[in-house]
């Protein structure tokens, strides 16, 4: 060995130097990221290049040897396991279905309000491979980087809740600053009180919720959610649960209230990086898949008549947030902000908030948001009847005609047509059964629902057979235009 | 013009050192000028003398790991003076340092005519490495002008035959 650095003595004393100065001048140089349009340091790159491969194949390795102890060796009680999973998708598949009605309620009352809302519309799936190594730097690496689409600020996630954020971002990976790390924040909300507060780490990988004035109260057990407000989590992602809370010693006006993260920050392999979202007002043409059949209701029902100083608003296509139903026109007209179903936003809520549309304020306003479906497609059905449209409650879901009053969409009209699907009814929409304004049984739906007994047949238009109507009560001074329908859609006295 | 370059055993070829005042006070001196002169006359900037001046002591003293530290020292100096990231001439120089007393070891290099050539094709090998590493390490779109590196060449090639012969007076011998 000593006659190998006698020997290339010059050599090796000219390759020490010149690294010295090449990593001298890596720590100057700073490589503009056109992703993430800042600079980060070359010597930054090329150390993370240097480890990132390594880590990467440590952990392929250990993924390779425990996939194959799964997948080989790990097999007993699968059947048992894939028959406990089947029944949990069951009741999942249930559990979803009632939660998408209960979403669509809340996008509606949230378009309503004009409420804009991030949505999670694109994500990539990044496995940890490294983390900071450092007990006071809580960061970590993953395997995604901007040629995976990976920008700075990108919030990272994992089903249990948020991990944090983007810092940096390399070709092949990135480095996520955790939310216990002192460096980070994030906006957050109390679930329970509503309190908005900022997470932020510390030294120890802590996670603690400031800026709550001290005379607030705040329960064990609470959970904690994202605000939205930092424009980098979107809103309602899980973040943690109080351990505790007391006063802060620094700011003694505020609480320093201790969070345990949802997610297992000791313990991450896989997390989401959420690449795309979308800031919009929910609209329920939005939806897309499913349209209640109560709200193609609420479109039939008849609108106000437009005022000559606004021609514009008949433009507005239905399922657009920008129509006349701002809370405060529901304030004033008694019309429920409440109710999502009788008060549609593109046209029925808008309607029901401004003027009274011809089926009762009062009906619209008790109507609930568990409409049933199935009874609503029947009112949607006798109002395009009596609007010269086809019968068939298929047909009137995917034929709108110029004689509504609601400007309806092509979007509206693929919706409706979902809308006219049986379907499985689900418990919530059970309970509020029949308290729509006008709800009946429509024989499209007679698979899941039997025809309610105290609905009447409507002969006049010639409803189909089965299909009870009662007629609809109008309004004395509601104007009828010759090609809108009359709302002789059937009800139920409200409970 | 004739190039002598006559090829010689280690045990011909004299060995020099420096004074700690030449040593240090050439280099300043080179340093001063290089900064200096061409905020009067613009045109000089073309000539290199840090260069010319690691050039000098390497192949004097013919030993390649004082003429690699002779040639970073200089040329991070310089880098400190130009603005630019630091590391940049230095890395060059240090190269230019090992090669120039890399060959001072073999080649007789007192010649005139083999100063020139020496200095050519060093100044031209400098400009290389410092356009290389401006653009593969900083990431700068260096333009490369083959006209201007060859006039500079010749320049500095005919400038190192007249400061070498003075600087010659400060050799000691080793």
């Amino acid at each position: 060995m000593e006659s190998f650095f006698s020997r290339y003595k010059n050599p090796l004393v000219l390759m020490a130097v010149l690294f010295i100065q090449v990593v001298g001048l890596a720590t100057q140089v700073k490589r503009d990221d056109p992703h993430s349009g800042r600079g980060i340091r070359l010597i930054r790159i090329w150390s993370v290049s240097a480890i990132t491969p390594v880590e990467r194949a440590f952990v392929g390795t250990g993924h390779f040897f425990r996939n194959t102890w799964h997948n080989y060796i790990d097999l007993h009680d699968v059947r048992k396991q894939n028959r406990d999973l089947q029944a949990e998708l069951d009741r999942m598949r249930l559990e979803q279905a009632r939660l998408r009605e209960d979403a669509e309620q809340g996008r509606r009352l949230q378009a309503l309000l004009g409420f804009r809302e991030k949505l999670i519309l694109q994500s990539i799936v990044a496995q940890v491979i490294g983390s900071s190594g450092s007990e006071q730097s809580h960061i970590i690496q993953i395997d995604k980087g901007y040629r995976a689409g990976i920008k700075t600020d990108m919030a990272v996630i994992t089903p249990d809740g948020i991990v944090g954020k983007v810092k940096e971002v390399f070709p092949l990976s990135s480095q996520v600053l955790m939310i216990n790390d002192k460096d980070s924040g994030a906006g957050v909300i109390l679930q329970r009180s509503r309190l908005q507060g900022i997470i932020k780490g510390t030294n120890k990988g802590e996670l603690f919720v400031s800026d709550i004035m001290s005379d607030e109260k705040v329960e064990p057990g609470e959970q904690v959610i994202t605000s939205g407000g930092d424009r980098i989590y979107p809103k309602g992602l899980p973040v943690g649960t109080v351990i505790n809370a007391g006063v802060d010693h620094e700011a003694e006006t505020f609480l320093a209230i201790k969070v345990k993260p949802s997610a297992n920050l000791n313990r991450l392999e896989e997390v989401l990086v959420i690449t795309k979202i979308e800031e919009q007002v929910p609209t329920v043409s939005q939806e897309g898949t499913r349209v209640r059949a109560a709200d193609i209701l609420a479109e039939r029902l008849p609108t106000v008549p437009k005022k000559p100083e606004k021609p514009d608003d008949k433009t507005k296509p239905a399922g657009t947030t920008t129509v006349p139903g701002t809370p405060d026109q529901h304030k004033k007209t008694g019309a429920s902000a409440t109710n999502p179903n009788g008060a549609r936003p593109p046209s029925g809520a808008g309607n029901a908030g401004v003027a009274p549309s011809p089926g009762p304020p009062t009906r619209a306003g008790v109507a609930r948001g568990g409409v049933e479906s199935p009874s609503a497609v029947g009112n949607a059905t006798n109002k395009n009847q009596a609007a010269g449209t086809p019968k068939n409650p298929a047909d009137s879901a995917t034929k709108k005609t110029g004689a509504s009053n609601s400007p309806g969409t092509a979007d509206q009209a693929k919706n409706n047509d979902h809308s006219a699907q049986p379907r499985a009814a689900v418990p919530h929409d059970t309970a509020n059964k029949g308290q729509a304004a006008g709800t009946t049984k429509n024989p499209a739906d007679s698979g899941t629902k039997k025809p309610s007994t105290d609905t009447k047949k409507k002969p006049a238009d010639g409803t189909a057979a089965g299909t009870p109507v009662v007629p609809k009560p109008k309004k004395p001074d509601q104007p009828k235009p010759s090609d809108t329908a009359p709302p002789d859609i059937s009800e139920k006295p409200p409970r | 013009m004739t190039v002598a370059v006559s090829y010689t055993s280690r045990e011909e070829i004299e060995v020099h050192k420096f004074s700690w005042a030449a040593s240090l006070g050439i280099p300043l001196l080179a340093l001063v000028i290089q900064t200096f002169v061409p905020l009067r006359l613009n045109f000089l900037a073309i000539f290199d003398l840090p260069l010319l001046v690691t050039i000098f002591f390497a192949v004097s003293r013919r030993r390649p790991v004082p003429g690699l530290i002779t040639g970073a020292l200089i040329g991070t100096v310089q880098d400190a003076f130009t603005g630019h990231q630091i590391g940049l001439n230095g890395i060059s120089k240090t190269l230019i340092g090992y090669l120039a007393a890399s060959l001072g070891v073999k080649v007789d290099v007192d010649n005139p005519g083999s100063r020139f050539l020496m200095t050519f094709v060093f100044y031209l090998a400098h400009q290389f490495i410092y356009a290389a590493i401006d653009v593969v390490l900083v990431g700068a779109s260096q333009p490369w002008s083959w006209s201007h590196v060859l006039i500079g060449s010749v320049l500095n090639g005919l400038l190192a035959v007249v400061i070498f012969t003075f600087l010659d007076r400060l050799k000691l011998r080793a």
